[in-house]
């Protein structure tokens, strides 16, 4: 079974490009594990989605694998002390991403004894899965890709329809990038532990591990430690081909499924991981171990390119000094492969959970693009797209801000591989006009979801003055129509103008019918909105404490107790503003909706943009 | 900051124009041998106008000049503009018809990449449009010629419209064959007598069917090289084969074959060199086999039921215009999405 052959059918996607590999220079050495010495700078945001919340101060000790901040919400993950030191700093420090702008970092001072804090293994195998995914929100572990989407919700099953297939991207279709390549070689019988692991808690019936041909010594050891362990997994080979390591790729290549655009892969049963972060998952299962390290490769110009194993927050400075240091000419570090990745702000950022590759690089290896010519239709773009869009559209739709016929033209389907511009003969920066597009149309969405926030706001207030007018109106008839009654009664010589007020308070008595009916329909309606947000409200706390520890859920059940105690308050001061309150959780949760949809597009962009590595 | 990718494999657009030029080279050494050198001062005279009308207007324009003169787009339209104009041409002739293409066809619209025209189909349909009769009168092939022109003799008549003394206009020049066939059929003659005469070869035009056979070789050194695709030019032959195949099996004496049709006029120029031209032409697979196929159809509706001899330009030009709806209309489904 060694043979570099298949014996499953592999379908094909529209395009691709081959560039060249480059990949032998990082492969020759074994993963070398560097120690934290220099103190580790912690971006609190490695991931996709929110912020954590602090768990230690200034000054605090910590120890190895102690938690420093806890997911906080329902999309983040956990950051753990790397090593045991003091915390010297929470502030705002460089961080590498694409925008060069800082954000909220923990520093770490190592005090050189790497003293352990207690780790508890997990029991996957005599635990209910649910409490299983449910401890991965402590472990910290992300998608190490490079899309660093938290793990544990990808597991989590939500009440899905089965998943059948887990898919192991081992593909690793970027240029110079050899993580993967060194960790299946090295770590093969472990990952296929990991395997192991996330299949049982998704309950898939099989395992698909897509590797690109350009790494035979890897799916040798892959094959050979799944005859070792008996494992069900089929180690797949595929062709070389960019963007053949994009999650929706691989999954269409290994299987033929074509994942519907608005869906994600769980929707056709199957879910996706890539090697590293299976590897984290048997470390967090098997020894208690939170993501504390990652494998990263340094390659490009410096002296000794190979893979170390890094302690997160370590300067990238460090880690290119560990590869033997830079060479002359280095004019830039780029994160990621040179198809997707970005120019490191400084080469002082710390490594994070997303950072799978640091290339030195000279204008010799990426000589700058020469200056953009006007496209001149020739489609080869369109050729290489793997999505099949058509860029050269694209492209005119968005330097003209035509974003409406972008839309049409499904910009969002874009996964900014860059194949379009490798191959555009006029050097178009097609993915970065592509990018202007998309941040600006979820702008403009959000402008007008502000509006029409506004303009709800606005008529319920309208409405609500309404009927405030017409409730004074009809208890002033109704008064009125009392007092005359009774002065009818009291006063029967001043008959005729009693029977004028009898009159007015007929006209008033038969227009109060309607009016009243109306009032309660309208009563109605709002009982019912009431009921529907509360509704609402309860079944996302479900969802939301569906997957927290005890702990948390405490905290949240007392919390839920403190407002519907604040609630009660508010209703005895003012019980005629029920409707208005509800109005305002109304508005409360159609603002948090559009911030769920803005987060998700955010994220799905994010998480596009990193797929392919 | 992110520029990625890093990395870029195209050939730049001055690479792709390069490598048209050179696959034209072996019509142009065909056509030297078949007609003599007078091609070779209208192809010079086609590239100095275009240089010059390019660089001027980019200047009034204020852009930049030489990145776009090395893009070497001026060059292939004026190349084309040439190999398509009889090649002893009056010179003003050439120089007239190049500005028109540079000046008004292409930089008018904004310059490379805007143009929806061809810019040497629009040169030459001015120029047949304007001045017909100059249009029309191909030198016979040096094989045929009572007469035959040295290249001092050429350039004297391209410059001076002189010819040495006591040779009348008529012993240099002949009716092309499609312009033959077109009259002799007007005439009620039958095709296989038409097909006789000296002018015709075993293809198409004595001569002329070498220069086209010359052209199909660059072509497919294109189409190896990757530059063109092979979805127009196949679209194009196929339908003009197709078109003219049927209506010569039903009446063989009233129309040409499809061999004569294919290597006649400037059916394999178009097919390989015109119609590909990508700016002004179509980008999805389904809309460039749409786009040529039209061609095709008018190139053969308007040879054999039209007023004019070959109608490669006006059907360019034509389907040119239909290339935004082609496009639109043949959108190719979305990974993901249902068509």
């Amino acid at each position: 079974m060694n043979a570099l052959v298949n014996l499953v059918k592999l379908f094909k996607f529209n395009g691709g490009v081959h560039p060249p590999q480059h990949k032998q220079a990082s492969t020759t050495q074994p993963i070398r594990v560097l120690q934290a010495t220099l103190p580790l700078v912690l971006p609190l945001r490695q991931h996709v989605g929110n912020i954590p919340h602090l768990r230690v101060q200034v000054g605090e000790r910590v120890l190895k694998g102690q938690l420093l901040a806890e997911a906080e919400g329902g999309i983040s993950a956990a950051i753990h002390a790397p090593t045991s030191g003091i915390i010297t700093a929470i502030q705002d420090a460089l961080i590498p991403h694409p925008s060069g702008l800082p954000d909220r970092c923990l520093t770490l001072q190592p005090d050189g004894l790497d003293e352990w804090t207690v780790l508890t293994p997990i029991d996957w195998q005599h635990m209910e899965a649910r409490a299983v995914v449910a401890s991965l929100r402590q472990s910290g572990i992300v998608g190490l890709g490079g899309a660093a989407f938290p793990t544990h919700i990808k597991l989590r099953s939500d009440g899905r329809s089965g998943i059948h297939t887990l898919v192991i991207n081992a593909a690793e279709c970027e240029p110079y990038i050899t993580c993967d390549d060194m960790v299946m070689r090295e770590r093969a019988a472990d990952l296929l532990r990991g395997i192991a692991i996330t299949q049982h808690l998704l309950g898939a019936e099989r395992c698909l591990i897509g590797i690109e041909d350009n790494k035979p010594e890897a799916a040798a050891a892959l094959r050979a430690a799944c005859d070792a362990a008996d494992s069900s997994a089929q180690v797949i080979v595929v062709p070389t081909i960019y963007p053949s390591g994009d999650a929706r790729r691989l999954i269409h290549v290994l299987t033929g499924l074509e994942i519907p655009s608005h869906q994600r892969s769980v929707d056709v049963g199957v879910q996706c991981f890539n090697v590293a972060t299976v590897l984290a998952i048997y470390r967090y299962m098997r020894f208690g171990e939170p993501a504390l390290s990652r494998i990263v490769t340094v390659t490009g110009n410096v002296a000794r390119p190979g893979n170390f194993e890094v302690p997160l927050g370590m300067p990238v400075s460090a880690l290119l000094e560990a590869a033997g240091g830079v060479l002359e000419d280095t004019s830039e570090f780029i994160m990621g492969g040179p198809m997707m990745g970005f120019s490191l702000p400084s080469p002082e950022v710390p490594v994070t959970k997303a950072t799978n590759c640091i290339i030195a690089s000279t204008p010799r290896l990426f000589p700058p693009a020469a200056p953009a010519m006007p496209c001149i239709r020739c489609a080869r773009c369109a050729e290489a797209c793997p999505v099949s869009l058509q860029p050269q559209e694209l492209y005119w739709f968005a330097k003209s801000d035509n974003f409406d016929k972008a839309r049409d033209y499904k910009l969002f389907d874009c996964i900014e591989c860059g194949c379009c511009s490798y191959v555009c003969p006029s050097n178009i920066p097609l993915v970065q006009y592509y990018r202007y597009a998309k941040s600006e149309i979820i702008a403009q969405d959000r402008a007008k979801e502000a509006a029409n926030l506004a303009r709800e706001r606005n008529d319920f207030r309208l409405m609500r003055i309404e009927r405030e007018k017409q409730e004074r109106a009809l208890k002033h008839a109704q008064k009125a129509a009392g007092a005359k009654a009774e002065a009818g009664k009291t006063e029967p010589s001043k008959a005729e103008s009693g029977v004028q007020y009898a009159g007015d308070a007929a006209v008033n008595v038969a227009a109060s019918p309607a009016s009243a009916q109306a009032e309660a329909v309208k009563k109605a309606a709002i009982a019912a909105a009431i009921e529907r947000a509360k509704a609402q409200k309860a079944a996302q706390a479900a969802q939301n404490t569906a997957a927290v520890n005890p702990a948390v859920a405490a905290e949240m059940a007392a919390i839920d107790a403190r407002r519907a105690e604040a609630a009660a308050l508010a209703a005895k001061i003012n019980k005629d503003d029920v409707a208005e309150a509800a109005a305002a959780t109304h508005a409360a949760d159609q603002h948090s909706t559009i911030n769920g949809v803005s987060a998700q597009v955010a994220s799905s962009v994010t998480s596009n943009s990193k797929e392919p590595s | 900051m992110s520029r990625s990718p890093y990395l870029s494999s195209a050939p730049s657009v001055s690479v792709i124009m390069l490598k048209v030029l050179l696959a034209l080279l072996p019509g142009i050494a065909t056509y030297v041998w078949v007609y003599g050198g007078g091609i070779l001062i209208s192809l010079a005279l086609a590239t100095l106008t275009a240089l010059l009308a390019e660089a001027a207007v980019l200047r009034l324009r204020q852009r930049p000049v030489l990145p776009f003169l090395m893009d070497g787009s001026a060059i292939v339209t004026a190349w084309l503009l040439a190999l398509a104009l009889p090649p002893l041409a009056p010179w003003w002739l050439v120089v007239v018809g190049t500005l028109f293409a540079i000046v008004v066809a292409k930089q008018l619209y904004g310059g490379l990449g805007y143009n929806p025209f061809n810019p040497a189909m629009i040169g030459y349909a001015a120029l047949l449009i304007s001045f017909p009769v100059l249009m029309t009168q191909w030198p016979s092939p040096l094989e045929l010629a009572k007469v035959s022109l040295s290249f001092t003799d050429q350039w004297h008549y391209i410059f001076m419209r002189s010819l040495p003394l006591g040779v009348p206009v008529d012993a240099i020049s002949s009716a092309t064959p499609l312009d033959y066939l077109k009259t002799q059929l007007i005439l009620q003659q039958p095709i296989s007598d038409i097909s006789n005469t000296p002018i015709f070869g075993w293809l198409g035009g004595r001569g002329s069917e070498l220069v086209a056979l010359a052209y199909l070789l660059g072509g497919i050194y294109l189409l190896q090289q990757r530059i063109i695709s092979w979805h127009i030019p196949l679209a194009f032959l196929a339908t003009l084969t197709l078109l003219s195949g049927t209506f010569h099996l039903f009446a063989p004496g009233l129309y040409a074959s499809p061999q004569f049709h294919l290597f006649s006029g400037a059916a394999m120029l178009c097919a390989f060199f015109i119609a590909t031209d990508p700016v002004s032409g179509p980008t999805t697979p389904l809309a460039k086999l749409v786009f040529a196929a039209g061609i095709g159809v008018l190139t053969y509706v308007i040879r054999v039921f039209g007023a004019y001899p070959d109608g490669i330009a006006f059907a360019v030009i034509l389907m040119n215009m239909c290339v935004p709806l082609l496009d639109a209309y043949t959108q190719p489904r979305v990974f993901g999405h249902e068509k």
